[in-house]
């Protein structure tokens, strides 16, 4: 008997097809990992699973029926509970009422019995690791306290199935620990658990069977133990290990000189942060095209924004041309020569309200005036350069960049990027969700400001722009550098099987 | 046929109004209201008339530039009337020094009122409202303990040139106010600290990762705002020739707060309107010299203002989803 089946789901959004012909099936007692790099589909199936979306086609099986959850509540009164990433619970309110919360137990009057939900939600937390005293401030806990606090009301809800989206994500080691020895009771009890993570080591310690997703699309699904890490990782994505064009399918050059060599103009060393990176190093010397690799959630773009002053660290040094940075802040990052180019360009890149002309001049405003008075003539002038070198299409560069589209808006944030004159370019994913020809454009503009002298530091989801960009490819795993490509290193394959490799110290892998 | 191409067009002038309206709605409505007036107002087109009206609108216009500033940024602050209240109670203490002296140090006051919402809202991270709501409420105690909760007659023949004097056939506070009007849409239009603040307010996250002194500019923008409404409070003072630390600005920052919106700058930040600034708080002080012209109760007229602030609200809310 299947617990929870999904048959051949789809979901459609204006313009995306989310979810296409998607199977899969959960058994009770299953630990079942979802897996797929970013807009595979993962969370818009949860979101069916859970009712938030309904599906625009195939059914959904719950113990053998047919059902269809209108809301997330419906999910939940049949028992399937989710727990995301971010905790879903009230900071401001005690753990056992959180625990509680909608079924506080009562007292012969109805009134709230307040001792006997202090005595049953220590009863219960115990097994979890939680034993603070349960009349704290949720939000006064850590948050892997807090989570395991959601994890144990999402299956005191007599639940029968149990999603976790990413569960260790803000877990100490000792806390993943506690949740996988949950994660086992829950499977003796013959509850099916769906478990999302990115974390590979995780994936073969915990879960029974694999389902992955790539692209809204069913890729593959079956046991676990069957599939071995490297086959598991180019499923995910979509990169055949075997047959990889040699011919490239970017814009880069395919034979690139070795940087011009000479001292690193960027050394990062030891970067240390709380829960993301553990020690991160890394150089890059002018002319040279570095490749950060590695799945999702791997630290890469934290990597990106801890060099850039723009994520904070517990520890680890930042050098420029040899100068070591002192402050960690984006104002020193900038003036010593590094720029950054931010993953999500409307959240964090342009500016959508201001024209072509404020969002490149954004950063350079003090070269670009005399005594706080900005000169039009001197932003004109540069607005103009990068406009024509860059090849932005605007109606004119007083247009706002919020009406541009994305190739431009990226091409503009670029323009500011580097109308600061940098020594230094971070680039987080520069080609995501521009039209192909900018995407060429931006490629090729990679490699020109390589060669003339640029460090660039590239992070992009698209193994062949990594391969064929970059000169050599730091891979990351879990916030540590697992690995470095150099040379003839620089494959598919290569990056693919360092990606997979085992951690070392996972000795006692299944 | 023809209706298609009837209906094509109505919705391109519909579209074309959109976006027209939150930004120019405010003059129309002036100008509107002044016809209504010279026809139907009996003395609206008298000098005096006009006098009163523009005497009375310029501390709302001053304390409304530096609101425009902070909204500009995405934020609001609530303490620009204690401001006024704190600069106002300073002057009695310090005119034994001079009246430069008693003005510098109600300016000092609101440099120092700026400076601890511009710190609490950059470097501490509170939320503007709450920020500032501390001093709205701290800033209007502490002027009644400096003035010792009394009212102080305050004779000075050079602040009384200030608060009812005139120069070339003008007041000299609508002089002042109208000065402090082009500096700020200089400052606004031409300065880095304008073009940062605006791009501050467009984009936060953006402008930090972009190396923009974030905070420095931030506090800077609330300290101009208070010191915008010290200045509308000394003159308050010169006015009426007298300070009254629990009466000067009472509710005032719901007036600036109004003129700002009405004059068609966004909450959401990223755009100051300075001119449609001025119009707002003009709008708003034709709309209550009307009611009151023609004899309707107060309350009605607060009902009034209500409803033109919805409609500000709301234009712009049809804007930006557009």
């Amino acid at each position: 008997m299947a617990l929870l089946e999904v048959v051949n789901v789809s979901k459609v959004f204006p313009g995306v097809r989310a979810l296409d012909d998607v199977s899969f099936t959960l058994q009770p007692g299953e630990v079942h990992a979802l897996v797929g790099e970013n807009g595979a589909g993962k969370s818009t199936l949860i979101k069916v699973l859970t009712g938030v979306y309904q599906p625009d086609g195939g059914e959904l099986r719950y113990c053998d029926e047919p059902v269809s959850f209108a809301t997330p509540m419906d999910a939940q009164r049949s028992g399937i509970s989710t727990i995301y990433q971010e905790v879903n619970l009230v900071p401001l309110m005690s753990v056992a009422h959180n625990l509680f919360l909608g079924r506080e137990p009562r007292n012969r009057f109805g009134l709230l019995d307040e001792n006997r939900m202090n005595r049953e939600a220590a009863e219960i937390l115990g097994p979890y690791g939680v034993t603070t005293d349960v009349r704290r401030q949720l939000g006064t806990l850590a948050l892997g306290a807090q989570q395991m606090v959601a994890l144990a009301r999402a299956v005191m809800i007599d639940a029968r199935v149990v999603i976790m989206d990413e569960p260790t994500s803000s877990l100490e080691p000792r806390e993943v620990e506690t949740l996988f020895g949950v994660i086992r009771d829950l499977h003796a009890r013959g509850i099916g658990i769906i478990y999302v993570s990115h974390r590979l080591d995780e994936l073969y310690q915990i879960c029974d069977a694999v389902t992955i997703l790539r692209d809204g699309r069913l890729v593959h699904t079956g046991q676990l133990a069957e599939l071995e890490r490297l086959r598991l990782v180019s499923l995910m994505l979509g990169r055949d290990a075997s047959q990889v064009r040699k011919e490239g399918a970017t814009a880069f050059e395919a034979d690139q000189h070795e940087g011009t060599g000479g001292a690193p103009v960027l050394r990062a060393t030891n970067l240390r942060s709380r829960h993301k990176l553990h020690d991160i190093s890394f150089d890059v010397k002018p002319g040279e095209v570095v490749g950060l690799g590695g799945l999702l959630g791997a630290g890469r773009s934290e990597t990106i924004k801890a060099v850039g002053g723009a994520y904070p660290l517990d520890g680890g040094e930042i050098e420029v041309d040899g100068r070591h940075l002192k402050r960690h802040s984006t104002v020193q990052a900038v003036k010593a020569g590094i720029a950054i180019q931010p993953e999500d360009r409307k959240a964090e890149g342009i500016v959508a309200g201001l024209s072509v002309r404020e969002n490149i001049a954004l950063a350079v405003l003090p070269r670009m005036a005399r005594m706080g008075l900005v000169s039009d003539a001197k932003i004109d002038e540069i607005v103009d350069v990068y406009m024509k070198r860059l090849r932005i299409k605007a109606s004119s560069p007083h247009q706002a960049v919020g009406d541009l589209s994305g190739g431009n808006q990226q091409k503009v944030l670029l323009a500011r990027l580097l109308a600061t004159q940098p020594k230094v370019l971070l680039l987080d994913e520069p080609t995501r969700g521009i039209d192909v020809g900018a995407k060429v454009e931006v490629q090729t503009l990679i490699d020109e400001l390589a060669a003339e002298g640029l460090g660039v530091v590239l992070v992009s989801s698209d193994a062949e722009e990594l391969i064929e960009g970059a000169h050599r490819v730091v891979v990351l795993r879990d916030g540590v550098v697992v690995g470095m490509l150099t040379g003839a290193e620089v494959t598919t394959e290569d990056l693919l099987a360092t990606i997979a490799a085992a951690a070392p110290e996972d000795k006692d892998e299944q | 046929m023809s209706s298609e191409a009837l209906t094509a067009r109505a919705g391109i002038d519909m579209a074309r109004v959109r976006a027209w309206l939150p930004a120019y709605g405010v003059y129309v409505a002036i100008v509107l209201l002044v016809l209504y007036n010279i026809f139907f107002t009996p003395y609206f087109l008298t000098w005096s008339n006009l006098r009163i009206q523009l005497i009375q609108v310029a501390p709302i216009v001053i304390v409304a530039l530096g609101m425009a500033l902070v909204i500009g940024t995405e934020g609001i602050d609530l303490s620009v009337g204690s401001v006024m209240a704190l600069a106002a109670s300073l002057i009695p203490l310090y005119l034994g020094y001079g009246v430069v002296g008693a003005i510098l140090v109600s300016l000092l006051a609101g440099l120092g009122v700026g400076l601890v919402n511009g710190t609490l809202v950059a470097r501490v991270g509170l939320q503007p409202i709450v920020a500032t709501l501390a001093l709205f409420v701290g800033g209007r105690g502490l002027a009644l303990v400096i003035s010792g909760g009394q009212l102080k007659d305050v004779r000075n023949d050079n602040l009384i040139f200030l608060g009812s004097g005139d120069l070339f056939g003008l007041p000299v506070l609508v002089w002042i106010a109208a000065v402090l009007v082009l500096i700020v849409a200089f400052v606004v239009r031409r300065t880095v600290f304008g073009r940062r603040l605006l791009a501050i307010g467009g984009n936060r996250a953006s402008a930090e990762l972009a190396g923009l002194p974030v905070q420095r500019v931030l506090i800077a923008v609330y300290v101009t705002c208070s010191v915008l409404a010290s200045i509308a409070g000394l003159l308050a003072v010169a006015r009426i020739q007298s300070s009254d630390a629990s009466a000067v600005g009472l509710l005032i920052e719901l007036s600036a707060i109004t003129a700002v919106v009405v004059g068609g700058t966004p909450l959401t930040g990223g755009r100051v309107r300075v001119l449609g600034t001025v119009a707002g708080a003009l709008l708003m002080q034709l709309v209550v010299a009307t009611m009151i012209k023609h004899n309707l109760q107060p309350s009605t007229t607060e009902m009034v203002q209500a409803v033109i602030i919805l409609i500000a609200v709301y234009v712009a809310r049809e804007r930006k989803t557009r």
